[in-house]
């Protein structure tokens, strides 16, 4: 564990030299047959900037995040990576972005090691040894050497957001999407993926999406920050701009007050 | 009506999800360990009890004719009777509903957990087309292994009509004549004839099963559903086809 911080600021991998690459997203509105989940939301994230993406449960974050990857198509408006249809197959194979699902999607039939040498097998970018060299340093970076062998029904929820960071890492993406990477984490591992984040946007320079509720990842390596509400964007700027924020729905969403006295759930009622 | 469109969907999707799968068939020289792993799966499951299943259903063929056809002394004939409806109509059809219930519905089970613990969605995003990896060895695979299903379900049953020959009262037909009769009204083309039918259910099966699978939506609750589908559409499919291939090979 201790060790895992200071893996991830040397130099974890040969990277291939890509440039990083842009998304916007264009009055993007989603529905659900009748169920609105997006509604005209627009933002612009630059080549290697860190956009933190926070909003209650159900607010439409991880469906987001799902146009960006092309596997949800919008209802309404565009999203574009690079000035490409994120919708588009080409856009796939032509920009590497990778997805860490908020359930993690690992492959339950493969042992951790082959959900991560299964990227680099199927697109044939490095021999056995290589992929092994690879494997094992991303494995490495996230404390996770001693469950190369294990089945993901053998692991822990925290574990299994790490493995699926690590095989994240593995795509050496130009484009680096997490939903709720920190959720089910103790807070050492939490801030060591926060520094994992930082780290990878500052050496290879990475355009990153976080999703995520954790207020210490947002204050602390946001380059920007939105704040979604009921599928509409509510606040969006610099991480020093939301400490600033005086928007009554912000302070309440960052600082919730437990109020004993006069509880929510209560005034919801009335 | 609904249903009707359903229906046409569902073919519309079985083709399209067919089509993707040609299309990455250079790539099946890489994927020999998952095909080798299909092939076993498919035997490995299916075999034993197609053995028996075609075993009995021989020794039931020889019984049902040998007591039918003593009216007409008609009784060394039973070879052939046996012969001829065990490899052209019983045994491919045999091996089709069996490997429809063993690994038609292990294949939408799987698939179909797969699709709703969003590991195929994951699989889209890193690039690696689904068709590729997860239907394209498993068509490849039964296409090597119901042949070989058939013949066994062939020489087996015929087998079994034997046994009961020889050993029923009534009957008592000693193999060397039963199988000199079975011999006399079959030809080749005849054993082939089923081995392209088992063919042709078989690819359906595994097909039809890979696409309700990945078209699975919802919950885990889905897969269930998806697997009863799987297979009611397989043994459908199946009585379909045997008509229309069997109509296309006279
Ligand atoms: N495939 C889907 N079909 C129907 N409704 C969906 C689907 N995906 C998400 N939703 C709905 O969209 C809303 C937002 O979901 P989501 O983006 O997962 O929220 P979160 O912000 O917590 O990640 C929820 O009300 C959810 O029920
Ligand atoms: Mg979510």
């Amino acid at each position: 564990m201790a060790d895992s911080c200071c893996s991830a600021t040397r130099n974890p991998f040969t990277h291939t030299e890509t440039p990083a690459v842009s998304v916007a997203i264009e009055d993007l509105s989603k529905s659900f047959g009748p169920l609105e989940v997006l509604r005209n939301v627009s933002f612009k994230v630059e080549p290697g900037e860190i956009f933190v993406l926070m909003g209650p449960s159900g607010s439409g974050k991880s469906v987001l995040l799902k146009h960006i990857v092309g596997l949800e198509r919008p209802t309404g408006g565009r999203v574009t990576v690079d000035g490409r249809a994120a919708a588009a197959e080409e856009t796939r194979e032509q920009i590497r972005m990778a997805l860490v699902f908020q359930a993690g999607a690992l492959f339950n039939s493969m042992t951790v090691y082959d959900n991560l040498a299964l990227y680099p097998r199927e697109h044939r970018i490095a021999d056995e040894a290589g992929i092994r060299e690879k494997v094992m340093r991303a494995l490495q970076i996230l404390s996770l050497e001693n469950a190369a062998e294990k089945y993901p029904s053998e692991l822990s929820g925290g574990m299994k957001k790490r493995v699926a960071i690590a095989r994240a890492l593995v795509m050496e993406p130009q484009l680096m999407l997490y939903d709720e990477p920190t959720s089910e984490l103790d807070p050492v591992m939490s801030a060591t993926i926060s520094e994992i984040i930082a780290t990878l946007k500052d050496q290879y320079h990475v355009t990153t999406i976080v999703v995520s509720h954790d207020r210490d990842l947002a204050l602390n390596i946001a380059d920007r920050v939105g704040i979604l509400m009921g599928g509409k964007l509510v606040f969006l700027g610099t991480r020093d701009e939301l400490r600033g924020s005086a928007d009554p729905r912000v302070v309440d969403f960052l600082n919730p007050k437990i109020d004993l006295a006069n509880p929510r759930f209560k005034q919801l009622e009335t | 009506m609904r249903t009707l469109t359903r229906v046409l969907e569902g073919i519309g999707s079985t083709l399209q999800l067919l089509v993707r799968s040609l299309s990455h068939v250079p790539t099946l020289p890489r994927q020999w360990g998952r095909f080798i792993e299909q092939c076993y799966l498919i035997g490995y499951t299916t075999l034993p009890i197609v053995a028996i299943l075609s075993f009995f259903i021989g020794s039931v063929l020889a019984l049902q004719s040998g007591y039918s056809m003593e009216n007409f002394g008609a009784k060394q004939f039973i070879g052939s009777l046996v012969g001829l409806s065990i490899a052209r109509e019983l045994g491919p059809v045999m091996c089709a509903i069996l490997l429809a219930g063993r690994v038609g519905s292990a294949i939408a089970a799987e698939l179909a957990s797969m699709k709703v613990y969003q590991e195929i969605d994951a699989l889209e995003t890193m690039n690696i087309p689904p068709a590729r990896i997860l239907v394209l060895p498993r068509l490849a695979a039964v296409l090597v292994m119901m042949p070989v299903l058939a013949i066994i379900a062939n020489l087996v049953g015929w087998f079994g009509g034997a046994i009961v020959a020889k050993y029923t009262d009534f009957i008592a037909i000693d193999p060397p004549a039963y199988f000199a009769a079975l011999r006399r009204f079959m030809e080749f083309k005849d054993v082939l004839n089923g081995l392209i039918k088992a063919e042709v259910f078989g690819f359906a099966v595994v097909l039809v099963s890979c696409n309700i699978g990945l078209n699975t939506r919802g919950g885990p609750r889905e897969i269930g559903a998806s697997v009863t589908r799987a297979v009611v559409t397989s043994l459908i499919l199946i009585l379909v086809l045997d008509y229309f291939v069997t109509k296309a090979l006279l």
